[in-house]
């Protein structure tokens, strides 16, 4: 920025430090934030009166953490959310943590004492950047008016280049009241304040030839893409890699969508609760070419067993990933577009050059036998029976409009939506994996269809997590963000309930909800939704018609489905993946996973 | 800080010489991460270097060289670490600085004095019946000082962390001698 006029206001001239950080918010192009005033960050909220920037009022401070994330799940922009000091800020922890574990983009904005006060135990003082140090990429305390410019750049710098991540900027209130000289750093000035912080995109020349050579040569590769392929935004990238190596993919829970599951190619979701072709594909694989994956123990069970005969090529763009949980014997420390890009170019020139790949047809045909013996199953939905889940899944996704983004909470009804929705595009999923926060779904959706307004955005949730942060859908109903919520009701903790019928011989303690408290069609209606119940299912279909035809405000379908379905298949906490249970339909043919 | 003594050259010995931003919070985050990570700060030392923007944290770490891999890179991390050298102990030279209050009445201050002489230490306080002496130097020599002194009553004592730079020879230019992993350019 070599002018002396920023788009936002002249260089030099005084203003507040409340209206430096709006400022600040307006130059990095920031369109909407989420958030709730209070005491401290009070000064901050009469700038944003005159502002180009839409603020959302939430209910909660969560859910405006939760939203700043599903926004930044689409759109791969920051999420912004602002709130006040002390309980705002620790209410905004679980956000903070949930975008850290996936690395989503984030910059939260909170409030503080004066800077007189800090240490005092003020009112509403806590040590907001002490309490979420483990939990951001970075976070700053700005003591001074004149830092405000400085940090709001650093911030976004951060949040979104290597692996992304929440930043967090703490504001003293007597920063925001007093006056300061406007400036905004250049590009060259942040980075010369960032000595410590360069991250490596480039994948490193010779690994990557190794790489190439190494997928040419192998006769069991495995795909293994992790969420890290969809912030690269390399969906384009791995779909060239797979069709000209013919290798197939398997997707994890962070990145459903980023390979079309239509595609031949695509062997779904590994895991605790992946498809038995996925997992069991990745443990007899010779080679698993992991990208923007991070071994998290979801994926690979018990690890000293996990994929025991593969080796490992791992790209990734943070160095910590490499080796943390598996020796890889090609490292490349990249960004995952511009390393498949590279790794493609290779493999065509080592192919040009007479190196020839080794037939993959006999692991090709073992691969499509699982596949076969081994489909997703459930007892059907009969009319007066009891009403399966997966059923109102495949229901709702046949039903769905072309590009309709699903967002999950956490537990059995996430596992279910994962595994019988068919993501054919990336960024049309949104869940919380890594940290597993019930409550998710509500604002997450909501972020999303702000983001997105042009998608219908469905919330699949199960009836204890949505009764952690429903009542977000005041803010859907009052900010007219029609999101659509379909409630995975069986009056049950879900996955702790199959857990304790599994593990702990059906002694079921604290997972019974309860029936019919709370009325959840009372309970949207008041909240401004329109509620629909669904007991049988005869009357599925009527009731995503009706709720896909209402697009003024949010619907919530409750669909009291059957409490005694398991998430199969299922591999036992503390087990190999060899020893996968498949659904008691399919267990007598566990020999063909040999 | 706890653990057994990994001074000397024992295999769980390592010593990381972490250049830092000179910021607020810098050493809690540095701290915090060792302690998330479940890792031992056997001891440490953090002073401003010869740039005034920058601080030099040394730590001596208890753990196996693959925890330290990481442990390293997870350093890396945070945004205000610049540069980190692992300073390997045999191509090193380490300096500490201990202080103690020592029982010293009758004949026995004689032999204190002695004793602090042969080891080119310090008496830095004298009282009725006892003495303050100090000793700098390697953290194996200040290890005999103390065994040697345990006899006469320590009542007090205290070190500082260890402080470290790579060795110099003829042969080293300076350029060469740190086994620096820098951040990529």
């Amino acid at each position: 920025m070599t002018s002396k006029q920023t788009k936002a206001g002249k260089l030099g001239e005084k203003i507040t430090g409340a209206e430096a950080l709006i400022r600040g918010l307006e130059m990095e192009n920031v369109d909407v934030m989420f958030g709730l005033p209070g005491g401290c960050i009070l000064p901050a909220y009469d700038p944003l009166l005159k502002s180009s920037i839409r603020h959302i009022l939430v209910r909660h401070e969560q859910g405006a953490g939760h939203m700043a994330e599903g926004y930044a799940h689409v759109t791969g922009r920051p999420g912004v959310a602002m709130v006040t000091s002390g309980p705002a800020a620790t209410n905004m922890v679980t956000p903070l943590c949930d975008a850290f574990m996936d690395s989503i983009p984030m910059v939260a904005i909170t409030g503080q004492v004066s800077t007189s006060a800090i240490g005092t135990d003020a009112f509403q003082e806590c040590d907001t950047v002490g309490i979420t140090r483990s939990i951001t990429k970075h976070n700053e305390l700005v003591m001074s008016a004149e830092d405000l410019p400085m940090a709001i750049r650093q911030a976004f710098h951060i949040a979104t280049t290597g692996r992304p991540g929440p930043v967090l900027i703490d504001v003293p209130k007597d920063v925001l009241q007093n006056t300061m000289s406007w400036n905004w750093p250049t590009d060259d000035e942040v980075a010369d304040s960032l000595p410590g912080y360069k991250p490596n995109t480039k994948g490193h020349t010779r690994m990557i030839k190794e790489a190439a050579q190494l997928i040419l040569r192998s006769e069991r590769p495995v795909l293994y893409v992790g969420g890290g392929v969809l912030k690269a935004r390399a969906a384009d990238a791995l779909r060239a890699l797979a069709e000209l190596t013919q290798i197939p993919v398997v997707t994890t829970l962070m990145a459903r969508g980023a390979f079309p599951d239509d595609h031949p190619l695509c062997l779904g979701m590994p895991g605790m609760h992946g498809t038995a072709t996925a997992v069991t594909a990745m443990q007899k694989s010779d080679l698993l070419i992991a990208l923007g994956a991070r071994f998290d123990d979801r994926v690979t069970g018990k690890v000293n067993g996990f994929a025991p005969d593969a080796k490992i090529i791992h790209v990734d763009i943070d160095p910590a990933e490499q080796g943390k949980v598996r020796k890889p014997d090609v490292p490349i420390v990249g960004d995952c577009r511009l390393v498949i890009e590279e790794m493609v170019k290779a493999i065509q020139e080592l192919l040009q050059g007479g190196t020839s790949q080794a037939d993959l047809k006999p692991w090709r045909s073992r691969v499509s036998g699982w596949q076969e013996q081994f489909p997703l199953t459930y007892e059907q939905s009969e009319p007066g029976g009891p009403l399966k889940p997966q059923y109102c899944l495949e229901k709702l996704r046949d039903a769905a409009p072309e590009g309709t983004i699903l967002v999950s909470g956490v537990g059995q009804h996430q596992m279910w939506s994962s595994q019988y929705w068919r993501f054919n595009e990336p960024y049309t999923w949104v869940n919380s994996g890594g940290l597993g926060t019930m409550g998710f779904s509500v604002p997450a959706a909501i972020g999303a269809k702000v983001g997105r307004p042009d998608k219908t955005v469905w919330a699949i949730d199960g009836d204890g997590c949505f009764q952690m942060t429903a009542q977000e859908l005041v803010t859907a109903s009052i900010e007219k963000i029609p999101v659509k919520i379909g409630i995975l009701n069986n009056s049950y903790l879900g996955m702790v309930r199959q857990w304790q019928e599994m593990f702990y011989d059906e002694r079921y303690s604290e997972v019974y909800l309860s029936p019919d408290t709370p009325n959840y069609v009372k309970w949207a209606e008041a909240m401004g939704c329109v509620g629909i119940r669904v007991d049988d299912p005869s009357e599925v279909e009527a009731a995503i018609d009706k709720a896909n035809s209402i697009n003024d405000r949010p619907v919530v379908v409750d669909f009291r489905v059957d409490a005694r379905e398991i998430v199969y298949p299922m591999i036992a906490p503390g087990t190999t993946n060899d020893a996968i249970m498949l659904p008691p339909s399919q267990s007598g043919r566990k020999e063909f996973l040999k | 800080m706890s653990g057994s003594n990994p001074y000397g050259s024992a295999p769980t010995h390592h010593m990381l010489s972490v250049l830092v931003q000179n910021r607020p919070g810098v050493l809690a985050r540095v701290a915090s991460l060792f302690a998330r990570r479940g890792y031992n700060i056997f001891s440490l030392a953090v002073a401003p270097t010869e740039q005034a923007e920058y601080s030099r944290i040394t730590i001596v770490v208890d753990v196996e060289s693959a925890p330290l891999e990481q442990i390293v890179k997870q350093l890396f991390k945070l945004i205000d670490v610049v540069r980190i050298s692992e300073l390997d102990p045999r191509k090193s030279v380490e300096r500490e600085l201990m202080v103690a209050t020592v029982k010293a009445g009758g004949t026995e201050r004689a032999e204190i004095v002695e004793l602090v002489n042969i080891f080119e230490g310090r008496i830095l306080s004298v009282g009725a019946d006892a003495v303050i002496v100090s000793l700098d130097g390697s953290p194996e020599k200040l290890d005999d000082f103390t065994e040697l002194l345990r006899q006469y009553g320590i009542t007090e004592s205290q070190r500082t962390g260890r402080v470290a730079l790579p060795k110099l020879d003829t042969a080293t230019k300076v350029s060469k001698a740190l086994n620096t992993q820098g951040k990529a350019k």
